[in-house]
């Protein structure tokens, strides 16, 4: 293997492609179950408490409105959702649906253990969705870190730690 | 999850979008629950109808899949959230009956008849025995395992319709002969009538949660009796099937595995049905609405409800909640106009649970119903009496 070479391209990669270079230094890749299509990158905002989106999440605005959760008064709009799992009433499906139409909703979900609720409100709003990740995922990502979920082929990937 | 060749098409959209999402539904509970296939239905029962229970999310939801879903089995529909036709004369707003009559007629786009009632087996949806369908509503859910033996699970709103639209479940649960096993004996020591049912439904659903009751009477109860019990069952507990012994279809097979298994008894008395009685109201108070008919009620109860009222003029309001094809026989038979001459009033496509009867000005609902004893406090947020109707009635003086 020629250093010198790797050198250079290193270099021009980082004067080319900053972003790019921190990827593949950084990215780590953890094997998932598909449960709803797609593929998002984002900011990760994550908690340990299961949600419930009727009466849990304000559609409208996209923040946690459930005082007694972890995230209350967060905004999860435009983030990947990292939760153990879903609860509440099956309405819950739809309330994902219209965040979506809103452009509210999280821009992926990833769950420890998918349940029907978000499950079917993630494929009904076309948000990518995967669940049974195959490492302690709760403890290994963070708030702020930067991930990629990719739902078609079922893992996930840390792009950047915060 | 195994697909054939043709699903795997329907996966990949090449029936189009609303095809695929529905199909992606259906794999996704599939892989939820540990399915290992789809299994083709041959009906469908359809909830998350009442505008009040599903809102502006579901109404914009329905709306945008029925411009190009349309359902591949006979579908029926859950109740609305008001009587489609007299909604004005029963107080309903003409805001929440416009979002209303968008939901159902949406529905109806997607080839789904606008039956509007928790009693599909009353109005023409009657599954055969072992068929397989996909039904949510969950006091139709237990009649449906119990009464006729076909199988479905307790699906929710959106996986029933996306199962109506593949024209497929995903084969977990009820499903499979394993699903169906009784793992309760409870045995009824004291012979019961009227309400009874339903307190006995409440509390062994406490009892058993998502559990398999195998039910000893001791006088064979009607269909309109299993139907109380049946719907309290699945309100209190997740319940979603149970066997009466000598009655239900699959009663010899079950009795077999109570006898095998040696499974936990449960002996029920005259106290503890007095006891479950009194615990579902929330008040003493004389109702000034009584609801009858949840789940929807029957030409024989209609019959029997204009028996007890021939004659009387009411102090509260009556309701007999049904489907608008029941209705249409009670009216021929005459007992609609005993009952409107009373002062009461036959309600069609909805009921006291999905109806915003809290925007009326009731205070106090009386019911003959545990599933409604239930679910009216919390949905409504009103008081509720429950007893049988002839105990409910005050006659003016």
């Amino acid at each position: 293997m020629n250093t010198k070479v790797t050198e250079i391209n290193l270099l021009t990669e980082k004067f080319l492609y900053p972003q790019i270079k921190v990827l593949t230094m950084e990215s780590k890749i953890i094997k998932c179950r598909k449960i709803s299509k797609g593929y998002a990158e984002g900011e990760v905002i994550l908690t340990k408490d299961p949600l419930s989106f009727l009466g849990g999440v304000n559609p409208k605005k996209g923040i946690v409105i459930d005082s007694k959760h972890e995230l209350y008064n967060k905004n999860i709009a435009g983030k990947v959702l990292f939760i153990p799992s879903g609860k509440g009433s099956t309405v819950g499906s739809y309330v994902l649906y219209q965040m979506a139409k809103n452009k509210t909703a999280p821009l992926a979900i990833v769950a420890l253990e998918a349940e029907p609720i978000i499950a079917t409100g993630a494929i009904m709003a076309g948000i990518p969705m995967v669940d049974r990740p195959e490492e302690e995922i709760l403890d290994l990502v963070h708030n702020g870190d930067i991930v990629a979920v990719d739902a078609d082929s079922g893992f996930i990937k840390i792009l950047k730690t915060s | 999850m195994h697909l054939t060749r043709e699903e795997e098409k329907m996966y990949d959209g090449e029936e189009g979008l609303a095809v695929e999402k529905c199909m992606e539904i259906l794999v996704a509970l599939g892989d939820i629950y540990g399915a290992e296939k789809l299994v083709p239905i041959t009906s469908a029962q359809i909830s998350g109808v009442s505008y009040k229970t599903i809102g502006d999310a579901g109404l914009e939801f329905i709306e945008e899949l029925s411009n190009d879903a349309r359902v591949r089995v006979p579908s029926t529909l859950n109740p609305a959230g008001v009587d489609l036709k007299i909604w004005k004369e029963l107080g309903f707003s003409e805001e929440f009956t416009k979002k209303q009559l968008a939901i159902v007629d949406a529905y109806q786009k997607m080839g789904i008849s606008a039956t509007c009632t928790c009693t599909p087996y009353l109005v023409g949806n009657v599954p055969t025995f072992g068929s397989h369908i996909a039904w949510s509503e969950s006091s139709a859910v237990c009649y449906a395992n119990s009464i006729l033996g076909a199988r479905t699970n307790r699906e929710g709103g959106p996986g029933a319709l996306s199962a109506a639209i593949c024209g497929r479940t995903a084969n977990y649960g009820y499903h499979l002969d394993e699903g169906r096993r009784p793992n309760l004996f409870v045995d009824l020591e004291t012979a019961v009538e009227g309400s009874d049912f339903g307190a006995i439904g409440y509390m062994v659903g406490n009892n058993i949660g998502g559990g398999i009751p195998y039910f000893k009477f001791k006088r064979t109860p009607s269909t309109d009796q299993l139907k109380w019990l049946g719907a309290a069952l699945a309100s209190s507990g997740s319940v979603a099937l149970y066997h009466v012994e000598n009655i239900t279809p699959e009663s010899k097979w079950a009795a077999k595995i109570v006898s095998d298994d040696k499974i936990e008894k449960l002996i029920v008395n005259k106290a503890d049905i007095n006891e479950t009685k009194i615990k579902l109201s929330t008040t003493e108070e004389k109702p000034d609405l009584i609801c009858v008919g949840c789940p929807h009620a029957s030409l024989e109860e209609i019959k029997r409800v204009s028996e007890t009222v021939a004659g009387l003029k009411l102090e509260n309001m009556l309701w007999v909640c049904t489907s608008i094809s029941v209705k249409a026989s009670a009216d021929r038979m005459g007992y609609t106009e005993i009952i409107e001459n009373a002062g009461g009033k036959m309600v069609c496509d909805t009921c006291m649970v999905v109806a915003p009867i809290e925007e009326l000005d009731y205070k106090v609902v009386g019911v003959d119903s545990a599933k409604a004893a239930n679910y009216v406090p919390n949905m409504c947020g009103l008081d509720v009496v429950y007893n049988d109707l002839k105990n409910l009635i005050i006659e003016k003086k």
